[in-house]
């Protein structure tokens, strides 16, 4: 009996925290035109999370793009099918390391800013202080820093895997030798716009969804150190979990 | 309440009971704030001053009662209303609240830059101004982190001063501030409310600056007004908690002790605290 009513409670609070985010993100998204009006604050925040996290998208993204040279040459040429390198590299790039990869990593990267930025600001009053001036905090600090997120995200997912095929094609060519006509002739056959567009579409909703849990964690943290630092583990966590629970569906639909 | 007394107050609470959970912060409050003067509203600590605050500005609802400002009951407003009549209202919060990613002219210039399209060069000559008349003029490009306490509560209060409010609230505007600039506080209180003929409600139990400062106190302790009056007539007052909480008595009817189990026999019990005889008070 414990156990059932155990099994319940927690299924009533998974349902009550979706709820709760279901209804954020509609006052996020009922803010957005106005943010929309002042498209400032939204660079700036594209800046913050999005240029600010490039060294390490392209850097990961070149060592994600060379260590699938190495094991995409090696397992490639078992069968002597070397030329279908940047073929199957830049599928697997296109479809799935590139969206999810770069996901994990604005997760861990700007994801945890975003949501100790904004518990931070809780925590000191600055988000009380803006509804005591009549400044509706979910549309100054929230929705410009959603928007960004979710615009940034996609940009650095093609930026990871443009740096990606290039870290292949360094492998594959450079290193191995695969012929440089047959790599990129016979991925420029095999690749077709819906493959491209499977990863901006991926790169687009994992961006809604980072950025909606980092703005959500930060904006509903405990405003105490405590509280801030368990949302920004949260954010890491959920993300993580969101953005691959969200990869097996869109693969699933798209496929 | 009388109707010429209503007329003439800018904040009305009746009758307004509010908890938090099983705990009951005010059982029955009543409270006039007369317009254009200072009101000070003290309370040994845990007797929801702030919570008070919060009720008057809408951030919270009581549970009943009606709260009133300027003639409109805030906890039935809208957003949008509540949000329109907070225009007429500033707060300076304990630690000044300054938002962290500016420095002090853009802190200052932020809620005229949210609501007004006035031109840059008047935002900025407003700015100036209000800057001057918390004598940090010099300080416009310094970020909250460089500034002291009762710098940043300075930048606070010409922030909270920009958009020339009716209201102006101070949520403990003395703690931790050194004798120097706690006086200038309590001098910019004072200077601004009469110069500009503001209301001001200031939040506090530092007694001594409360004394110099305020038209009219009110001391709330067990979820009530206990004491209602000008400083003179609470001094006068034979209530004994009022006369500890401006004696500054370590014991009384707020007791030093929270209750706990009795401690002769929690010294000797070999037994853990929580299962202690729970009777209160604190022993022989």
């Amino acid at each position: 009996m414990n156990l059932l009513r155990e099994l319940f409670e927690t299924l009533r609070a998974f349902v009550a925290a979706v709820g709760a985010v279901t209804l954020f993100l509609v006052r996020v998204l009922g803010q957005a035109p106005r943010a929309l009006v002042r498209p400032g604050l939204i660079v700036d925040q594209v800046h913050n999370v999005g240029a600010l996290s490039l060294v390490i998208i392209m850097t990961c993204g070149l060592f994600v793009g060379m260590v699938l040279g190495l094991q995409g040459y090696d397992l490639l040429q078992r069968f002597g099918s070397e030329d279908a390198l940047g073929t199957g590299a830049t599928l697997a790039l296109l479809k799935e390391l590139g969206p999810v990869v770069t996901a994990l990593l604005f997760a861990g990267r700007a994801g945890t800013a975003l949501a100790s930025e904004i518990g931070l600001m809780r925590a000191t009053d600055q988000l009380t202080a803006m509804e005591m001036m009549a400044v509706d905090p979910i549309r100054r600090v929230v929705a410009p820093r959603f928007l960004g997120g979710a615009i940034a995200v996609p940009l650095l997912t093609v930026i990871f895997i443009s740096i990606g095929i290039f870290g292949v094609q360094l492998i594959g060519v450079q290193q191995f030798g695969v012929d440089t006509a047959a790599f990129w002739s016979q991925m420029r056959a095999s690749v077709d716009m819906n493959d491209v567009l499977e990863g901006v579409i991926k790169g687009c909703v994992f961006g809604v969804a980072c950025s909606l849990v980092a703005v959500y964690e930060g904006y509903t943290a405990t405003p105490t150190p405590e509280g801030v630092g368990r949302a920004t583990t949260r954010t890491v966590v959920i993300s993580a979990v969101l953005t691959l629970i969200l990869d097996y569906m869109l693969t699933a639909v798209m496929l | 309440m009388t109707d010429a007394s209503e007329a003439d107050s800018i904040v009305e609470i009746r009758d307004v009971h509010y908890s938090v959970g099983d705990r009951e912060i005010f059982s029955g409050l009543n409270m006039t704030v007369p317009r254009g003067r200072i009101t000070a509203i003290m309370g040994p600590s845990g007797t929801g001053k702030t919570t008070l605050l919060r009720l008057i500005t809408g951030q919270i609802k009581p549970d009943r009662g009606v709260i009133l400002f300027d003639g409109h009951e805030v906890p039935r407003l809208k957003r949008r209303e509540l949000y329109a009549l907070r225009r007429r209202m500033g707060m300076l919060f304990q630690n000044g609240a300054l938002l962290t990613d500016m420095d002090v002219f853009e802190n200052v210039a932020f809620p005229l830059r949210e609501h007004t399209d006035l031109p840059e060069s008047l935002i900025r000559q407003i700015v100036l101004t209000k800057l001057q008349a918390v004598g940090l003029r010099g300080a416009v490009r310094l970020m909250p982190s460089e500034l002291s306490g009762g710098m940043a509560r300075r930048v606070a209060l010409a922030r909270a001063m920009a958009t020339d409010p009716d209201l102006l609230i101070y949520d403990e505007p003395f703690a931790g501030l050194d004798p120097i600039s706690m006086g200038m506080i309590v001098r910019l209180v004072r200077r601004m409310n009469n110069a500009l003929g503001l209301t001001s409600i200031v939040v506090s139990h530092d007694v001594q600056e409360l004394a110099e400062l305020a038209d009219m106190s009110y001391i709330i302790s067990g979820g009530k007004v206990v004491a209602a009056g000008s400083f003179g007539e609470l001094r006068a007052h034979n209530s004994q908690i009022v006369n500890q909480f401006l004696e500054g008595l370590p014991d009384g009817p707020v007791p030093f002790h929270y209750p706990a189990p009795d401690y002769y026999e929690q010294l000797l019990a070999d037994r853990e605290p929580e299962t202690a005889n729970t009777s209160t008070g604190t022993g022989s």
